[in-house]
């Protein structure tokens, strides 16, 4: 209904275009709460909607961590308010053992899934997509919101997993079979296993349905002028992502489909010779291998779902702030095809050890390394980038800056990690707990941040406070290293992930500090997102009032007006005539130009090189 | 209580707001200008940066010198001394671009903070730059994987299997258990089929082989001699984790893991090394199993050669008098199948 809005709106011409069609949609939203907050079909509101819900499952997931760092860094200690809060899992103020398998199982799937997948590319593809390329909205405005409601149900049904008789799933967020397919492995592994894969599945579909769009978006409905080499980083980047994810999200969905027909239906792809509860189990021929290598072929390529976007959204911040182009942008691109392109290649290694062939390892080994190439080309451009620059430190840059900084020490660990030979001692350690957090769950939250302090003002038409921005960044990257770092040393010590207490191993009690302070500083840093949610809900109804392009960029979302309509535009959509880079060109009057200045007009700044476009 | 909870939140809440408009306030009325204030924040925020660096990297390096003791005493296997070694040059490698990046990304950050009067310098493409940082590091990283992977064939070479004394790993829910082959060196076909409270990790009686296989509860191995662990596990997968080995290997169902090594030092030995009297090896499983996963471990000694043959003689057969009848008296006759199918090594 909405969308044949739109087409009435491009014929219309701006001188009386303009003030009419804003009131009449001011006046057809305003009256239908449903139809603006609820069953939208604006890009605008979905990428809200899927913030706001990312948000809340973040500070779910943050505060089942608080919950088990409270448990290892002091195994013995009694927390009486854990009862009041998770009842009789938290009997007596003692976490249960199976629980604390249910909250790291949660906390992961929810990071990764919910907040980093759905949050963070259902943020910041819906809002930039159409924006930047020049769209009035996404390909198929149902679809998008069809995305959304799949995304909200799947949250909703993870969350009431939290709330059964027999727990949430417990056999970690990879749930690999047999422990997730038998019941009497574990009891998470009964209805609470069940609703993980029915609210995994839902997910799926979200994602493949937002993907779908992301790609059809980014392909056909550039504006006039727009080529794929005048697009900016972020939208590079949110289209390889989505490409990702509608080839490897389908796999998953197979795995957890044949989990399924295993778990209900009597099947046995993933299980086979097994003894439990005193009986042998009449599964035969299956490989619970099998799965692992499923699981993977989408688990891996999700890391740069997640990543990718986040890189994206920082090369924009960074060019942008550091007033200067971003350096080597067709290099870029590059890195990011091969990074996506080599993320097909390397599931294997997450399996060095699991008793694949060793050749195969072998092969393995050597496409993982290749990944460090492409990742270190970003980073020496993000650091050139900087380089004579004129850096303008708004609390976007800083999140920025503390990506990249995340992203070099996250990354360098990867190394080892990748390395079978390396891997054998480290494979399920503290180590790797340290070194993905830091790569791909720091690196990604830290992107996600900086764009909503970045595009906080183009969300809500709003700046979000400055300082409290700073407060947040220096605490939250302080916390970071604070946690993960020393967890390196835990790795190295050969302390295993997934462990309720090490409490039972002599070798483990010198230990007993560092888990404190892991703890300390998670606790910091969790208490620094407070800060965080305060200013982007206050600033939503209260924050100061944004101009239309509060930090002088180049590309287009920022030549649509403050307030919301739906359609972006009023009047025609503007029509690009160079590359969203020009920050700092000499000659020019202003620092920057936008995308939608000709060439004609800035015969001060022009290079040869613009006169062959 | 809890309601004294919800309410001190909700009080919070509003003091928060209370003091951010405040705060607002203040700034407009301070006439303190926007400019102004983004000059002050660049300026700390760019020194900030500078200091988290020149902080940071020092205590990053004193932390590493305090915890280095911490970690795992020199390897206790041959093949572990190489991993240690390569693992030494990697970090040497890691280290060392870590401090360079590092050290680009936040004086850069420092030196190149706003000023009004200053343009930036329109820079954008550098074919030898690009060039130079796409060559360095796949030269690098070439080294790494060369010598990664001639390590890794020489852990997981195949030759060296039937050289080895062979020991079974057999896991469960949630303790391992550990099969010796005896003088043969082979071990009795098993299949889960044949569990039972005797015969717990399902052992055929018909096989000759398996007379003299002998069966303990915690892992003992002659120091110097090739060890050749053949892993398996009846339930869910399992990991046998022995970090001071350098060694670890999946228990999964359905199929045989294994992992070759050679102990070089004794667990006394290790005690001098180390000079702690209690020290012992130990083994852990490092698969997320179930709810008393992080209880799941086994003892484990390295002995002398002629220690370890004592010790091996008092230990118990698989089969004793009564399993052996209790095997006869059941009805169900099981055919001999070797389930397990040989996969990694």
């Amino acid at each position: 209904m909405e969308v044949n809005q739109h087409n009435e709106v491009t014929p219309h011409n701006d001188d009386h275009g303009h003030h009419g069609h804003d009131h009449h949609h001011e006046h057809e939203e305003s009256n239908n709460f449903f139809a603006k907050y609820v069953f939208t079909t604006d890009h605008k509101m979905i990428s809200k909607q899927f913030l706001i819900t990312a948000i809340f499952m973040a500070f779910l997931a943050m505060g089942m961590s608080m919950i088990f760092r409270l448990q290892l860094a002091w195994p013995d200690v009694k927390f009486p308010f854990l009862e009041d809060i998770i009842g009789r899992w938290g009997k007596d103020g003692k976490l249960d053992p199976g629980f604390y398998l249910a909250l790291v199982t949660l906390h992961g799937t929810i990071m990764v899934f919910f907040v980093l997948t759905g949050g963070l590319s259902g943020t910041f593809s819906n809002l930039l997509i159409p924006l930047q390329v020049g769209a009035r909205d996404m390909a198929s405005g149902f679809l998008n919101a069809l995305s959304f409601w799949f995304f909200f149900v799947s949250t909703i049904v993870m969350c009431a997993s939290l709330f059964i008789e027999s727990g949430p799933a417990s056999a970690g967020w990879t749930v690999y079979p047999p422990l997730s397919a038998l019941p009497q492995a574990i009891a998470g592994s009964g209805l609470g296993m069940t609703l993980w894969l029915i609210s995994m599945a839902l997910f799926i579909a979200s994602s493949l349905l937002g993907g779908i769009n992301y790609v059809t978006t980014v392909l056909n409905l550039r504006t006039k002028g727009m080529n794929m080499t005048k697009l900016p980083l972020t939208i590079w980047a949110f289209f390889i992502t989505a490409i990702l994810g509608v080839l490897s999200f389908p796999v998953l969905l197979a795995a957890a489909l044949l989990l399924i027909f295993d778990r209900s239906f009597g099947t046995s792809f993933f299980l086979s010779d097994i003894f439990i509860d005193g009986a042998p189990l009449d599964y035969a021929g299956g490989s619970p291998i099998l799965f692992q290598h499923l699981f993977w072929f989408l688990g891996h390529p999700e890391v740069y779902i997640v990543l990718l976007p986040a890189l994206g959204l920082a090369s924009e911040v960074i060019s942008v702030n550091a007033r200067k182009p971003i350096f080597g942008y067709k290099a870029m691109i590059g890195s990011m095809l091969v990074i996506a392109f080599l993320s097909f290649v390397v599931w294997g290694h997450h399996m060095f050890i699991t008793g694949m062939n060793p050749f195969l390892g072998s092969v393995f080994v050597f496409t993982t390394l290749l990944v460090a190439i492409p990742s270190a080309v970003k980073v020496f451009n993000y650091i050139t980038t900087l380089w004579r620059g004129n850096i303008q430190f708004t609390p976007a840059m800083m999140f920025a800056m503390g990506l990249v900084s995340t992203f070099i020490t996250g990354g360098l660990t990867g190394i080892i990690l990748g390395d079978s030979t390396l891997d054998i001692n480290v494979h399920d350690t503290y180590f790797v707990v340290a070194h993905f957090h830091i790569v791909m769950g720091s690196s990604a939250i830290f992107g996600m941040f900086a764009g909503v302090y970045h595009w906080f003002p183009r969300m809500y038409g709003r700046m979000m406070n400055r300082k409290l921005g700073y407060a947040h960044f220096w605490l939250t990257i302080l916390g970071v290293y604070g946690v993960f770092f020393p967890m390196h040393f835990l790795g190295l010590g050969g302390v295993p992930r997934r462990y309720y207490a090490t409490t039972g191993y002599e070798a483990f009690n010198v230990f007993v500090d560092i888990n404190i302070i892991i703890t300390i500083a998670a606790i910091i840093s969790g208490l620094a997102q407070f800060i965080f949610a305060f200013n982007f809900f206050y600033s939503i109804f209260k924050g100061k009032k944004s101009v239309q392009n509060p930090w002088k960029a180049n590309t287009l979302e920022w030549t649509a007006p403050v307030e919301h309509l739906h359609g972006n535009w009023p009047g025609e959509i503007p029509t690009v005539h160079r590359w969203p880079y020009d920050y700092g060109k000499p000659g020019a009057k202003e620092d920057f130009i936008p995308q939608t200045v000709p060439y004609s007009e800035t015969p001060e700044s022009n290079t040869p090189d613009d006169l062959k476009h | 209580m809890n309601l004294l909870l919800t309410l001190a939140v909700v009080f919070g809440i509003l003091v928060l707001i209370r003091i951010a408009n405040v705060a607002q306030m203040a700034a407009e009325l301070s006439g303190e200008t926007d400019e102004e204030e983004e000059e002050k924040a660049n300026k700390w925020n760019s020194i900030g940066f500078l200091l988290f660096m020149l902080l940071g990297i020092p205590f990053m390096i004193y932390c590493t010198i305090k915890w280095m003791p911490l970690m795992l005493p020199v390897a206790a296997s041959e093949h572990g001394v190489d991993v240690d070694k390569l693992m030494d040059i990697n970090w040497i490698v890691l280290i060392i671009t870590f401090l360079i990046t590092s050290f680009l990304l936040f004086w850069f950050a420092y030196k190149y903070r706003y000023n009004k009067n200053r343009r930036s310098y329109y820079f954008h493409d550098n074919m030898k730059l690009e060039l130079i940082w796409t060559v360095v590091p796949t030269i690098v990283l070439a080294g790494l994987i060369v010598t990664g992977l001639l390590e890794w064939n020489k852990i997981t070479d195949m030759n060296l299997s039937d050289k080895g004394m062979k020991v079974q790993i057999y896991a469960k829910q949630f303790n391992f258990a550990v099969r010796y082959a005896g003088k043969d060196n082979k071990l009795g076909s098993s299949f889960f089929r044949n569990i039972s409270d005797t015969n717990p990790l399902g052992v055929d009686v018909a096989d000759s082989s398996a007379a003299d296989d002998k069966i303990s509860s915690e892992l003992v191995m002659p120091v110097g001699e090739e060890i050749e662990l053949v892993i398996n596990s009846r339930d869910v997968i399992h990991s046998v984790y022995l970090p001071h080995f350098r060694a670890q290997m999946n228990a999964v169902p359905g199929m045989t893991t294994r992992f070759h090594f050679k102990p070089t030092i004794t667990t006394a030995k290790m005690k001098e090394i180390t000079g702690n009297d209690k020290f012992e090896y130990v083994m852990l499983c490092n698969k997320i199993c179930g709810v008393a996963h992080y209880n799941m471990k086994m003892p484990v000694r390295v002995l002398e050669k002629d220690e370890f043959k004592a010790w091996l003689q008092k230990e118990k057969r698989v089969f004793t008098r009564e399993s052996l009848n209790a095997a006869d008296s059941s009805t169900t006759a099981v055919p001999v199948v070797d389930s397990t199918v040989v996969s990694a090594k």
